[in-house]
């Protein structure tokens, strides 16, 4: 059966090898509201040929996942459809495919990876039989045979222990893992396509990594064509070799990726990629003069969560989120706390802000935290605020945008009513958004303006320390950039300290005076920009870097070791604990911790 | 809400009342609330008879109940009293226990479920638990014991109604409001140093208020027909007061016989709890601003 259809794939590619294996032609999908039509994405074309990877790259909005969507038959009908143009695989036109016929292509010939592959398993299937399944509901093979080709399949995307993977349930495997997972299901079936959309963007950078390598070595192995659709500049330079950019459902531009990078023609692929945060160009933030005080000292500070187990419910086992951390922020001063998911730096977050309890010494401008009484907690909480990745989480959907940002005021009694609003208007107008917008609700923003509104209830007390968690890694780029210029004035105007909290080491790099590298709940390495980025020390940094994807199609890679396994994870039983580093200064406040990590899982895969 | 008033500048809040009047069906549940209420207010002077009177003509020559017609417009029971009497006046009873009733059991409800979801803990699971056995146990049997104790009268049988019928509600807004105490914008509030009621009445109450209207104009005709239960078992509201649940089982029997005495009285409470439901459906929907704009 697999022979036959490779033949058949390879009857239609083989004599002419630049036929396209897919075709969009002047594609349209329309949205109907009120009445009337409206084109969210108009006459895009492109093909695409056998084993090639074309990137769509756009922000949100430019119609991208739609795209896809409509390659796929899966528009949500009937507000959405494709008013007019062509999708053309292997002769035939998608778009006039009947459901049945469009339903044994799906998964089969054409198949797709979503950015959150949790969401796209059955949690209450194993991962075995959602393989085997997918692969029988497309091929009349026994069970046997079906579950066979399910554990080659995991071999093939390189999961450690893929017997055991396959009596496991989504929820006991990482992200990383359940996105192999989606891979493999996606490649079982050897299609002629895969649709990629934002694959990657979930990950942790040294998880993109793997997951980008392995899409690579599969493409190669099998011929896959690729599509592509992603956000990230980093993304689409190491991996397409041509590259369409979207904007509000037109294709702006259209090239071979090295064209597109080194020389773009049209001024929206300029400010696109002129806005992508690259390293190695970290222009200068201004540092922290050296005379300034901390605004905030951390001291040993630990943060251990009970897990109960037993029929008692005794605390069995401990979560060590943050175990031992030190450092200072100092006035006016960009530190940034980098790491992947699960290195416990969200929680120092919520320590600070004393949304969960710790261990250790916590001082904010002066008052130590802990033990305070309310009145002094209250009082304590005007000097730290916070910033969260998603506003709209944020943000309570039920309040005006100007009640939001007027209650840090209210709650401390700040002003009358009327002088409350016109500071709301002030600080409103201070991060770019108008006075007229006060009334409207969170819904009515765009992503950009609500973390905006989220940034002036910050601002609201006049604090002194501004904690930013990943507060710009929802944004698309040419937002991130405008908001990150934002905070970089109101530092300079208000001499706010940040603690910037991302796992985006461009970004950290084009913003921080000081950084901490974490891993495993422990700080692994600490030093300036200069340090950090300059002369990384300890092996954990150096990978974070290398992971890092460079917007720079003609930067070759030196081959990095791959990884295999997972970050062990930080739970301990009770009276056992992680083995404590032991950070050495090397000079100017470069601290990089002694020994290598000994559940660092640096292992060199089996190819 | 409409693009076009959006577009023309800032967003000029309607008010909620004006928004409810552009809801045709809402209008119609309204103006049937308002009927039924004043009718019950004024039934007095309404009223062609006295609802408890038993009239020699009101029964045919062979002694069965006479079926609507000019002097009696919608026929008369089994005991000849006016049928047309005895819904006005029972729609008071009625509308008193689906009102009164079921808002006590919401406001129970509602503090039980809020309380034990923001807090948990061993409040919550104190709460919860008492909740739990409350559901499990016959809630019938319970009524029947509570109006066993006390004399039953009507503002007892509201208590005794609201006392078993907290119990769904406190279910639903535990598992709404320990949903709502997990979401960012809490922890968000909590930073900026909101203490706990304002967290509760600010920003977790209003996100309950849609559920709480739709929980509450259902267990209207559950209310209704529970009264109507209780009395059927003697412990309710006491004949010869009418209720429309009494009037049903009163004269249950003779179904086949006087179709139109269950048929009216019970399309009295189908129509009443329609009615709620129009309006609670309307109120939810213009009561929620993330609604504003998507209509």
């Amino acid at each position: 059966m697999i022979e036959m259809k490779q033949t058949q794939a390879g009857a239609v590619t083989a004599p002419e090898p630049a036929q396209p294996v897919l075709s969009v032609e002047g594609l349209t999908i329309s949205v109907r509201s009120e009445g009337r039509e409206r084109a969210l994405v108009s006459d895009l074309s492109f093909t695409l040929a056998r084993g090639e990877t074309i990137a769509i790259a756009g922000e949100s909005g430019s119609g991208k996942s739609l795209t896809s969507l409509a390659i796929m038959g899966l528009l949500p009908p009937p507000a959405l459809r494709v008013s007019s143009g062509a999708i053309r695989f292997q002769g035939e036109d998608l778009t006039r495919l009947p459901e049945s016929r469009m339903r044994a292509m799906r998964g089969n010939r054409i198949a797709m990876i979503f950015q959150e592959p949790m969401t796209s398993l059955n949690p209450v299937l194993s991962i075995g039989l959602q393989l085997s399944e997918a692969i029988r509901a497309h091929e009349p093979v026994s069970k046997r045979e079906a579950r066979a080709r399910a554990l080659e399949a995991l071999r093939r995307v390189r999961i450690s222990e893929p017997e055991r993977r396959m009596t496991q349930y989504p929820h006991e495997l990482s992200g990383g893992m359940r996105q192999r997972v989606m891979i493999a299901m996606a490649l079982a079936l050897r299609p002629d396509v895969l649709i990629a959309d934002e694959p990657t963007t979930a990950l942790d950078v040294t998880v993109q990594r793997e997951v980008l390598d392995l899409l690579r070595d599969l493409q190669s192995e099998m011929g896959t064509a690729i599509i592509l659709i992603t956000h990230d500049m980093g993304v689409v330079a190491e991996m397409a070799e041509r590259v369409i950019v979207m904007k509000q459902g037109q294709a702006v531009e259209t090239g071979a990726v090295s064209q597109i990078f080194t020389a773009p023609r049209e001024a929206y692929t300029q400010d696109l990629l002129a806005a992508v945060p690259r390293m190695g160009d970290g222009s200068g933030a201004a540092g922290a003069s050296p005379d300034a005080k901390p605004v905030a000292r951390l001291r040993d500070v630990k943060v251990h969560f009970d897990i109960r187990g037993g029929i008692l419910s005794q605390v069995t086992h401990r979560v060590h989120a943050v175990e031992g951390v030190s450092f200072d922020i100092m006035e006016g001063e960009t530190f940034s706390l980098v790491g992947e998911s699960g290195c416990g730096k969200s929680t120092i977050a919520k320590a600070l802000t004393g949304l969960v309890p710790h261990q250790g010494r916590i001082e904010v401008a002066g008052h130590t935290m802990g033990g305070l009484s309310g009145a002094k907690m209250k009082e304590m909480r005007r000097d730290v605020q916070i910033v969260f990745q998603d506003p709209m989480a944020a943000l309570d959907p039920r309040m005006r945008v100007g009640d939001l940002v007027a209650e840090p005021l209210v709650i401390h009694g700040i002003g009358t009513p009327e002088e409350q609003r016109e500071k709301v208007a002030g600080l409103f107008e201070r991060v770019g958004l108008t006075r007229d917008q006060l009334d409207r609700y969170p819904h009515e923003f765009s992503g950009g303006q609500r973390q905006r509104i989220c940034i002036a209830r910050a601002l609201a007390l006049q604090p002194k320390l501004i904690i930013a968690d990943e507060s710009v890694s929802a944004l698309d780029v040419s937002v991130q950039a405008r908001v990150l210029d934002l905070l970089e004035a109101l530092k300079r105007e208000f001499g706010i300290a940040y603690l910037f909290i991302s796992h985006d080491m461009a970004v950290v790099e084009n913003i921080s005076d000081r950084i901490a590298v974490m891993y495993m709940g422990q700080i692994v390495e600490m030093g300036t920009r200069a340090q950090i980025f300059g002369s990384p020390q300890h092996p954990y940094t150096k990978r974070l870097m290398a992971a890092v994807p460079i917007p720079d199609p003609d930067k070759v890679r030196e081959p990095t070791p791959r990884l295999s396994g997972e970050v062990p994870s930080p739970v301990y039983k009770l009276g056992t604990g992680p083995q404590r580093l032991m950070l050495r200064n090397l000079g100017d406040g470069h601290l990089v911790a002694d020994s290598d990590l000994p559940a660092m899982p640096i292992e060199t895969a089996a190819e | 809400m409409t693009d076009a008033t959006l577009a023309e500048g800032p967003a000029r809040p309607q008010s909620a009342l004006r928004r409810l009047m552009r809801r045709k069906l809402a209008l119609l549940g309204f103006a049937i609330i308002a009927i039924v209420t004043l009718g019950a207010i004024f039934a007095p002077w309404i009223a062609p008879f006295e609802p408890q009177e038993q009239m020699f003509d009101g029964l045919t020559l062979e002694g069965s109940p006479m079926p609507p017609g000019e002097k009696f417009w919608l026929g008369t029971d089994l005991l000849g009293r006016d049928l047309f009497s005895r819904i006005l006046y029972g729609a008071r009873t009625s509308l008193i226990i689906g009102v009164v009733a079921n808002g006590l059991a919401l406001i129970i409800g509602t503090l039980i479920g809020v309380t034990a979801g923001y807090f948990r803990g061993w409040i919550g699971a104190v709460l919860m638990r008492f909740t739990d056995l409350m559901m499990a146990f016959p809630a019938l049997l319970l009524a029947i014991c509570l109006a066993a104790i006390f004399t039953p009268s009507l503002w007892i049988v509201a208590m005794v109604i609201a006392l078993v019928n907290w119990v769904q509600t406190a279910r639903v807004v535990f598992t709404e409001t320990s949903a709502l105490a997990e979401r960012e914008f809490v922890a968000a509030e909590r930073t900026l140093g909101a203490g706990t009621l304002r967290i509760l009445f600010r920003h977790i109450l209003p996100h309950l208020v849609p559920m709480i209207i739709v929980w509450g104009t259902l267990g209207i005709s559950t209310t209704v027909l529970l009264e109507a239960t209780l009395s059927y078992l003697g412990v309710g509201v006491q004949p010869p007061t009418p209720s429309w649940g009494n009037i049903i089982f009163e004269n249950q029997t003779y179904f086949q016989a006087a179709p139109w005495l269950v048929f009216i009285p019970g399309a009295a409470i189908l129509l009443l709890a329609l009615s709620f439901n129009l309006v609670g459906d309307a109120l939810r929907d213009v009561l929620d601003p993330t609604q504003r704009g998507r209509e």
